[in-house]
């Protein structure tokens, strides 16, 4: 009798950003080896996954090349698609699976979803911005592409520590917030450092002909916000909870504005 | 004239910061800034007090300006914010499970 099936050896690999391990599992080791080599630094060991993904490989759909990103909750399951890939994710069972080409761009960017939608519920949020640690405490600095995210992280002198140049990770403590570094780059395609240290200041970025500090309104410092914060999500309550969220986190941290030139002394302003 | 009977959409997000109220569409994620009036209206959508009461009571009071005037600008508004998914209005009141839906201070 020939023998009907075949066992086919499950890769797997743990990419741990702002505490929350996710289990990747895959059949390909060279899709294994690029993720390795793409979270350097944010591989764990959990054991216990907060979610497990298994992931398909499979050819470019190209009817649906361009679609943009859609995130979905139905009948206790999340849906997400973009033109690269499509997933589910059920958190009831903490499991889903993704189908994408062997790139490392799709599976980042449900990550990305995945993280928002969990911290959404947490009081936490991923925000437009660079962040890094200094003197024990964190700094964030946002604004829209072209405001000044990678410059103002690639003038930081040796003591500080960049978290990130593109996306900070906000997590909610009961007596304020954490910001974890994240492996999600922007122009200076380096991965932050995998740690972490209570937020002391969130500066919107301005660049100008000298450096300075402003005062931001509490209006105008919770708009700013809002307009730098990802989600992704058609759902109301979600998006219910992350406007809250953005008004409590400006409750609690010191807002400003830091207009800047391309020149390190800037951050004689910082820390 | 009929009247006009205002109450806010359970379905988006409000908050009160230093003077200014913000309203997010739960649908679309998009944010309003209320000005005074609005605000106001906000408020006062209880589904239960009609617009030229409120008017009469809240914004005549506020604002110099003439209660004709004053109710015809306010229905106008009203109409927008309702447009925009914010409030509902109706010719009748309007029964509300919870008169502070979506709003957090």
């Amino acid at each position: 009798m020939p023998q009907l099936t075949t066992e086919v050896e499950q890769h797997s690999l743990v990419i741990e950003i702002g505490g929350m391990p996710v289990r990747v599992n895959t059949i390909d080791p060279g899709f294994l080896a690029m993720l390795q080599n793409r979270y350097s630094g944010f591989v764990g060991e959990s054991e216990d996954a907060e979610v497990e993904f298994d992931v398909e490989l499979a050819p470019p759909n190209p009817a649906d090349r361009d679609a943009d990103v859609e995130v979905k909750y139905r009948f206790g399951r999340w849906s997400l698609s973009r033109g690269d890939f499509r997933a589910e994710w059920e958190p009831a069972a903490r499991r889903g699976w993704i189908r994408q080409t062997a790139n490392p761009y799709s599976i980042d960017a449900v990550l990305r979803i995945v993280h928002t939608l969990v911290l959404a519920r947490q009081g936490g949020f991923l925000l437009h911005s660079a962040s890094a640690i200094r003197n024990g405490k964190a700094f964030l600095f946002a604004g829209v592409s072209e405001a000044g995210k990678t410059t103002i992280s690639r003038l930081a002198p040796p003591d500080v520590t960049l978290l990130t140049d593109e996306i900070s990770y906000v997590r909610r403590q009961s007596d304020g917030y954490i910001a974890f570094g994240t492996p999600f780059t922007g122009e200076l395609a380096k991965l932050g450092e995998n740690v972490s240290a209570p937020i002391a200041a969130l500066y919107l970025l301005a660049k100008g002909r000298e450096n300075r500090i402003d005062p931001v309104p509490p209006g105008e410092a919770a708009r700013s916000l809002l307009a730098n914060l990802l989600f992704f999500a058609e759902d109301e309550e979600l998006v219910q909870a992350t406007f809250h969220s953005a008004f409590e986190f400006v409750n609690r941290v010191p807002v400003s504005r830091l207009t800047f030139m391309p020149d390190a002394r800037v951050w004689e302003l910082i820390g | 004239m009929s009247k006009l009977y205002m109450a806010r959409n359970p379905r988006v997000a409000a908050r009160s910061l230093d003077g200014e109220m913000m309203i997010m569409s739960g649908r679309d994620s998009t944010l309003f800034t209320l000005n005074k009036t609005a605000t106001i209206l906000w408020q006062s959508a209880d589904g239960a007090t009609p617009l030229d009461e409120i008017v009469k009571l809240r914004i005549c009071t506020e604002f110099e300006v003439e209660p004709a005037e004053a109710l015809q600008d306010a229905e106008t508004l009203a109409r927008e914010l309702a447009s925009h998914e914010i409030l509902q209005i109706s010719e009748e009141p309007i029964p509300q499970r919870n008169p502070t839906a979506g709003e957090s201070r």
